[in-house]
């Protein structure tokens, strides 16, 4: 019926290559979800990335351990009206360098390694891509620190409860395990957006700690009394400042300046948007 | 089917590929030739969505990639043999790839069965040779029984059962009535497996034609003539129109001109020959001429079209640069 070797400048029906080879196998019109799917299979199937979450579990379940220790070894120096949640918080901190490097990763590695290109030319739709890798990120990040924050806790609320400290209230507990959990996936997220951006894992990963880190060192350095209020805006929304907030008192902040309550989320919230923008406008945009 | 319309890629002020207008049909397998750095690359990667053109579009069965919802289904490429993530193993490899177009696990297995990497389906891909690295990139390609193929340099880093492999394998896809694009610089391996031949120079095209047509084109017979009265035999044939060359060691070179005729010359003259040969230049010199420089495929295409019979001629140099320059 139809004449082959005719080409067709439009989509006219019906088209020469109808006549061409047919698979046996169902075609079936992916989606987002083939692409989660995906995804997962990726970041569990390469080492590295199991080994970063290892080690991000031992540091966050082993700091929280030695700090147990310590609770047990001398109670008396656990006293007070500080939130009792407040000593997950350093093994929290130290192992961001793990979330911010698996974020980085989970992109920038397809980057160093040509990855990319095969990931690309199987689902065309390259937001798709990365809003899969996002959302298998965020969901593994979310978990794994959610499971060892709230380990944690648990551990030390009940050793802290024999020395006569006081007892977490629901809010506390609230932001001390779902809140700093978010807050950690959120900046993982930033992290793989920064990938996504940069293209080079040691660039991106080298970046994200210091935006971790600068502006704590910046403050520290600035004694001069006319950058007084640049140095304290530094100090209050550095990020291990923001994720302190998650362990303040109810009602109460440990400055009268800085963020408070759930403030840090939003502020996460708002920088991995953006930086997620600038990422999907490249992503368009660039040659792969 | 792939069709390119007008294609062009620019880089700063390079132009990698240059106004690429082909067609490559089903049923049989197209070679894609030009030296190394002369944008073929390029045009595979713009043909898969992967850099964006400057100019002009591609379709892909009539569709343009982007559009495509499962293209792994529709065309399978091996672009780089190494572009796969040397932690993971070649199973999960081909896993992931599945899984995102919807293509069941079974079908992982049976592609690392007709690629033969079934025992190291398990081993890291990092730990791959060349060989067997090019092996999993056509697995890749292979995994959703696509109607068009798509190979870059398929047998760099191959043994010789390899590229033996990889010849009868593009032969029997075409014969399935698939679309096989495949490129390479090395015009000896397109002889053996492409029926039809896109050759590009500079991003330019420089041929769009069939096999047989290059082959008939440019594999024109020299005729080699030794003989101890040479001055007769040059006038001999300057009589008869014929130019030869001097070359060293008293030898005359004709070309043009068939054996059969130089000999019924010579007999006719009473001239003593002591030999009469004909010389096939390769198919690699031809390319080799047809791509060594702007003023070169100029005078060729002259030659070609002349000689062309049926089939699409060579498409003349010179005036797709103007019409770039126009465009800019």
């Amino acid at each position: 019926m139809s004449t082959p070797q005719t080409p067709l400048p439009q989509q006219a029906a019906p088209p020469s290559w109808e006549s061409g080879y047919t698979s046996p196998i169902p075609v079936v019109r992916a989606h987002l979800g083939h692409a989660i799917v995906s995804e997962w299979t990726k970041i569990r199937s390469v080492r590295s990335t199991v080994w970063t979450l290892g080690i991000y579990m031992l540091i966050v379940l082993g700091m929280g351990a030695l700090i147990a220790w310590a609770i047990v070894r001398v109670p008396s120096e656990f006293h007070g009206s500080e939130n009792p949640l407040a000593f997950g918080f350093f093994g929290l901190l130290v192992g961001s360098v793990c979330i911010i490097t698996l974020g980085v990763l989970t992109v920038a590695s397809e980057y160093g390694t040509g990855m990319i290109r095969t990931t690309m030319t199987a689902c065309p739709s390259r937001i798709r891509v990365l809003a899969a890798k996002a959302v298998v990120f965020f969901l593994v990040a979310f978990t794994t620190t959610l499971f060892s924050a709230g380990l944690v806790a648990l551990v030390h609320t009940a050793l802290l409860d024999g020395t006569g400290a006081r007892q977490p209230t629901g809010e506390e507990w609230l932001r001390g395990t779902l809140g700093i959990s978010l807050y950690l996936a959120m900046l993982g997220l930033l992290s793989l957006a920064v990938g996504a951006i940069l293209r080079h894992s040691a660039g991106a990963i080298t970046l994200m700690i210091g935006v971790v880190l600068a502006p704590l060192v910046l403050a520290a350095f600035m004694q001069v009394e006319s950058l007084e209020k640049l140095r304290d805006a530094l100090f209050d929304y550095s990020i291990p400042s923001q994720m302190a907030v998650f362990y303040a008192n109810t009602g109460a902040t440990l400055r009268d300046s800085g963020p408070s309550g759930w403030d840090s989320l939003w502020i996460i919230l708002g920088m991995t948007a953006a930086a997620f923008a600038v990422a999907c406008v490249l992503l368009q945009k660039r040659d792969v | 089917m792939i069709e390119l319309e007008g294609l062009t890629k620019r880089y700063g002020d390079k132009l990698a590929v240059d106004n690429l207008t082909f067609t490559v049909r089903p049923g049989t397998v197209t070679g894609f030739l030009g030296p190394n750095g002369a944008g073929k690359s390029t045009t595979m990667r713009m043909i898969l969505g992967l850099d964006h053109p400057t100019a002009g579009s591609v379709r892909i069965d009539g569709r343009r990639y982007q559009e495509l919802k499962d293209p792994l289904t529709y065309i399978g490429a091996l672009l780089d043999a190494k572009a796969v993530h040397g932690g993971r193993s070649a199973y999960n490899h081909l896993l992931c790839l599945a899984q995102s177009n919807g293509i069941p696990a079974r079908r992982v297995d049976e592609v690392l069965d007709i690629v033969g990497l079934t025992p190291v389906a398990r081993k890291k891909a990092k730990n791959f040779s060349l060989g067997m690295s090019q092996r999993l990139g056509i697995a890749a390609a292979l995994l959703g029984d696509p109607r068009i193929l798509m190979f870059d340099e398929p047998v760099n880093g191959l043994d010789p059962e390899g590229i033996q492999w990889i010849r009868s394998l593009m032969k029997s896809l075409a014969a399935q009535g698939r679309t096989v694009f495949v490129s390479s610089h090395l015009m000896s391996e397109m002889a053996l497996t492409a029926d039809h031949l896109v050759v590009i120079g500079q991003g330019r095209l420089l041929a769009d034609m069939s096999m047989a047509d290059f082959i008939a084109q440019n594999s024109q017979c020299r005729v080699r003539i030794r003989t101890p009265e040479r001055e007769r035999m040059l006038d001999v044939l300057h009589t008869a129109g014929i130019t030869a060359v001097e070359k060293d060691g008293g030898l005359l070179e004709v070309e043009g001109s068939r054996a059969e005729r130089i000999g019924e010359l010579a007999a006719e003259h009473r001239i003593v020959l002591h030999e009469l040969s004909s010389q096939q230049s390769s198919l690699e010199e031809a390319f080799m001429q047809l791509t060594a420089g702007s003023v070169e495929y100029h005078a060729h295409t002259g030659q070609a079209q002349q000689t062309g019979g049926t089939g699409p001629a060579v498409v003349p140099a010179q005036p797709v640069a103007a019409d770039t320059k126009k465009e800019s």
